[in-house]
């Protein structure tokens, strides 16, 4: 399975949307570049709403992070409670 | 009673399919005259799926958001004299291409898919599109309000936009995205939406824009950010079209794999100078040329064709040749650069010793074999006074319009050549890629506009060099051009920095 990928900005409020993606992909690798994050994980990634919600201690909406996103790999699935990322094969 | 609110599915649902209509009076063939002629077959436009089911009023919401962000660091940038905290003043060098190479290919871009966008008989597709275009008006736009900061205090942007129309290795970008915006709209998506977006710009937008925040440029790296953070969105858009053809018909499968192999060919030749200003232009080293390649082309590219092997798409033709490419371009280039150093927007120099000693290690392969010794050679000459600058013109490749700077890959002291004769005129090229590329759509290629040869057809002005430098390019000549080492920009980062 190929690894799917997600680059966003070293700032306060990924800081928090790293923690959940963490928390529910227990499997992925966090890379530390200068001035970005980049997440990796074998075949899906999911950042769910709720679990960002927790982090932050606010109401958070899945397109607000379109605002600190720099890149991504895989197909996306984007719904009210979660961006999916996976490949097929 | 308070409206129920609408999940986004839905509201881009109602907001983009619900707002097309049928033709009744007019002749659907006519509103949509380029939608055919490529041979691309779609059967049913409301199969079109966009995963960012992005909606005008979030879309102005968000990029608000991200200008409000942007700006207020260019301000801060300005009114902290931030240029003064780059790494090296040769930094600036590469932001110099930037501006005359690449910023007004994002404006080519907004003009791409504003027409591409129209063409297209389905209303989800060109809703992206146009959120697309405006995207790309939007970081051209940013890209030279984040630079005119620079323009103050470096040589070499003063007239970027005149540049890139006419200065010959500038003729290079302009060129592919021509190509690009003259092909037919599913071949623009391919070309930009798919091959450029979602593999090629990476490499620029991000591995780079992490060695501009590695450098101190802080103006630099925010606006590559935040432009890429539309271009998550734009890679989507580009791997949804590419599905979405190949799920419409089995005929469009051949189609969409020769548009896939020329232009994956075209991407890698076009990120050559992105490749050099990697590993010579940022003092400061976050990854080399060869290891960006490989996270960003071969991993995420190597999984990207994985996905599609179930439509019969296959990895680009000469991914072979690709693969041993990185090992070589950056080092090829920058020479090259080096030796016309006279005749560029920019300044050029010779690598620090341990700038030669970072390559030799992050090059175990090839960079002591074949590239230090001219490195080793170059400082040599500069001490004794005799700074090496060519006399010559290069000759140009027919497709790609790079000079011939290319060697064959098994044999790293040969260059590059092939040549065909079309119509009784013999033409150049620095590749099989470019060649092929060439023989394809020759009625195209024969018109390029190939800045060496207008200069000897004496369309540049001269007769010198030095008088088509600056009254056909408009470079001030001895300020903009020649070795970095006793130029204005290092004289005065000298002063302001206090050091004699």
């Amino acid at each position: 399975m190929s690894k799917v990928y997600i680059a966003l900005q070293d700032n306060d409020e990924s800081r928090y949307i790293v923690e959940a993606i963490e928390e529910d992909n227990p499997d992925v690798t966090v890379i530390h570049m200068p001035a970005m994050i980049r997440i990796e994980n074998e075949g899906r990634l999911t950042v769910n709403r709720e679990t960002v919600e927790e982090k932050m201690g606010r109401d958070w909406d899945v397109q607000e992070l379109h605002v600190n996103l720099i890149t991504l790999g895989g197909n996306v699935d984007e719904d009210d409670d979660s961006l999916s990322l996976h490949w097929n094969e | 009673m308070a409206a129920k609110k609408l999940n986004i599915k839905d509201k881009y649902r109602l907001l983009t399919r619900d707002l097309d209509w049928e033709y009744s009076y007019a002749d659907r063939k006519e509103a949509f005259p380029y939608e055919d002629f490529e041979g691309i077959k779609i059967t049913d436009w409301s199969k079109w799926e966009d995963p960012f089911r992005l909606t005008m009023d979030a879309y102005w919401k968000y990029q608000a958001e991200k200008e409000k962000k942007l700006y207020a660091i260019f301000d801060a940038f300005a009114q902290n004299n931030a240029h003064l905290n780059v790494s090296d003043p040769r930094y600036i060098n590469a932001i110099k291409i930037f501006l005359t190479g690449v910023s007004p290919l994002e404006y080519q871009a907004y003009q791409g898919f504003a027409h591409t966008g129209r063409q297209f008989g389905g209303v989800g597709a060109r809703v992206a599109c146009q959120m697309q275009s405006l995207d790309e008006l939007r970081h051209v736009q940013t890209q030279i309000h984040a630079m005119s900061h620079f323009n103050k205090f470096f040589d070499g942007f003063q007239e970027y936009s005149h540049m890139h129309d006419r200065v010959w290795y500038l003729s290079v970008p302009k060129s592919f995205f021509n190509d690009a915006r003259t092909a037919g709209p599913f071949e623009f998506m391919i070309a930009i939406g798919f091959s450029f977006e979602y593999v090629l710009t990476n490499l620029l937008f991000v591995p780079f824009m992490s060695g501009a925040a590695h450098n101190g440029d802080m103006a630099t790296v925010t606006f590559g950010f935040s432009a890429q953070s539309d271009e998550a969105r734009h890679m989507t858009l580009g791997l949804e079209v590419i599905k979405f053809l190949l799920e419409q018909h089995e005929d469009n499968v051949e189609i969409v794999q020769k548009w896939i192999d020329k232009w994956f060919w075209r991407g890698s030749r076009l990120l050559t100078i992105v490749a050099m200003m990697m590993d010579y232009m940022l003092p400061n080293k976050v990854m080399s040329w060869k290891e960006a390649w490989e996270v960003y082309f071969e991993e995420a590219g190597g999984a990207l064709f994985k996905d599609l092997a179930r439509y019969g798409i296959r990895m680009p033709k000469y991914s072979d040749i690709i693969e041993k490419e990185k090992e070589h371009i950056s080092h090829q280039a920058w020479w090259t650069f080096y030796t016309h150093g006279h005749a560029a927007g920019f300044h050029t120099w010779i690598p620090t010793d341990e700038e030669l000693d970072w390559l030799s290690e992050k090059y175990p392969e090839t960079f002591d074999k074949y590239y230090r010794p001219r490195w080793e050679l170059a400082k040599e000459m500069e001490a004794k006074g005799e700074r090496f600058y060519t006399k010559g013109l290069p000759q140009l490749c027919t497709t790609c319009q790079i000079p011939m700077l290319f060697t064959e890959m098994d044999d790293p002291t040969q260059t590059s050549y092939r040549d065909t004769v079309y119509n009784g005129d013999r033409y150049h090229f620095c590749s099989d890629g470019c060649k092929d590329i060439f023989e394809d759509e020759p009625e195209k290629f024969v018109q390029s506009w190939l800045p060496v040869h207008q200069i000897f057809q004496g369309n540049c002005g001269g007769p010198d060099v030095g008088d088509i430098l600056s009254d056909f390019y408009h470079m001030n000549v001895g300020v903009d051009n020649m070795d970095m080492k006793g130029s204005p920009d290092e004289l005065r980062w000298k002063q302001w920095k206090g050091v004699a």
